[in-house]
């Protein structure tokens, strides 16, 4: 069941990764799409340090760039976002990248495009460093904001100690309705996605995709 | 990429020894190694776009493949090699992936920097 009925004009996602949107917030974004959001998608880096390579590999270190700008595009086209930045920093080194220069990034876009909501990652729960960095930077600019200008963040979490540190999410969207985009979205991913602990390589049937995809969870960042 | 013939990969050693080339050198466990097996703690290293030259170097074992490079001051070393990129003469792009296809191990010369 929803637990949440707001509509929302102007989404900003901020994630470093490309492939983080599809498993963990593609439902939901083609769901506020379908309700008349625009959704800026601000992704950090090309994941160009990542380990999976395709099955059997195709990319190498050297291709692995390209190959996942095109796979994030495909993504964004599945989902339906409209306005896709990449920001062009170095994956897996986001936490020691230039605080100044990521948060005037954020806050540039904040200023641009005024989202009433902006979904992020958890820092400190989110287990890849980049994730963490990612959040605390998003969570540091907006907590700049005057308060009134500061808009609605939901955050992704999925540290293994989460739920002791922060509680259960406090948003959960039944995605069930927009799964067939969600796994275009994840499939896009075509580098990516046959690792085990993403989909794996078998196909899935639809028991298996709505047991482990319907559902996608936030908490809201309380600033306070 | 294509599985390691050693010695395609000699020949290749030998063409880039004594020049300047950039260096791509890394290992990884990945991020979530220790999300995933709270047994396995992560340990990753890369270095990217150095400047090396060296003097002699080789490919051994009989795969996964090793390979050491002597360069004028020390060594450079891999462990885990199994797969090389298409053959460009510039260039020699090498990685080595785990039984589930993830890269572990990357060594990377090349005349143009990566
Ligand atoms: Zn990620």
């Amino acid at each position: 069941m929803n637990t949440i009925h707001v509509e929302h004009q102007n989404i900003l996602v901020v994630f470093p990764h490309p492939d983080d949107e599809a498993f963990l917030v593609s439902g939901t974004l083609a769901m506020y799409i379908g309700a008349g959001a625009q959704v800026t998608y601000a992704c950090l880096t090309l994941g160009e340090m990542g380990r999976n390579m395709g099955i059997p590999p195709f990319a190498n270190r050297v291709t692995l760039p390209a190959i996942r700008k095109e796979e994030l595009a495909a993504s964004c086209r599945a989902i339906g976002i409209q306005d896709l930045r990449m920001l062009g920093f170095h994956d897996k080194m986001i936490e020691f990248e230039d605080q100044q220069l990521l948060d005037d990034q954020i806050m540039m876009l904040l200023k641009e495009l005024t989202p009433s909501l902006v979904i992020t990652f958890y820092p400190g729960y989110s287990v890849h460093p980049d994730h963490d960095a990612t959040g605390a930077a998003v969570i540091r600019t907006i907590a700049r904001l005057p308060v009134v200008e500061q808009p609605l963040v939901h955050c992704i979490a999925f540290s293994s100690d989460h739920e002791k540190m922060i509680g259960k999410a406090d948003v959960t969207i039944d995605v069930t309705a927009y799964l067939a985009k969600k796994m275009e979205s994840i499939q896009s991913h075509r580098s990516q996605f046959q690792a085990a602990e993403l989909v794996g390589e078998r196909d899935l049937n639809d028991e298996e995709i709505q047991s482990r995809f319907g559902t996608e969870q936030f908490w809201t960042y309380r600033f306070d | 990429m294509l599985p390691i013939h050693p010695q395609d990969i000699q020949f290749q050693i030998d063409r880039l020894a004594g020049q300047d080339l950039f260096l791509h050198l890394e290992v990884s466990s990945g991020a979530y190694a220790n999300h995933l097996d709270s047994s396995r703690p992560p340990a990753s290293a890369f270095i990217s776009n150095a400047v090396i030259r060296y003097t002699q170097g080789s490919i051994s074992g009989t795969g996964p493949y090793r390979v050491g490079l002597k360069t004028e001051q020390g060594w450079i070393y891999a462990e885990g090699l199994t797969h090389v990129d298409e053959f460009e003469t510039e260039q020699l792009i090498m990685a080595g992936h785990d039984t589930q296809g993830k890269l572990i191990v990357a060594l990377q010369l090349g005349q143009n920097r990566f």
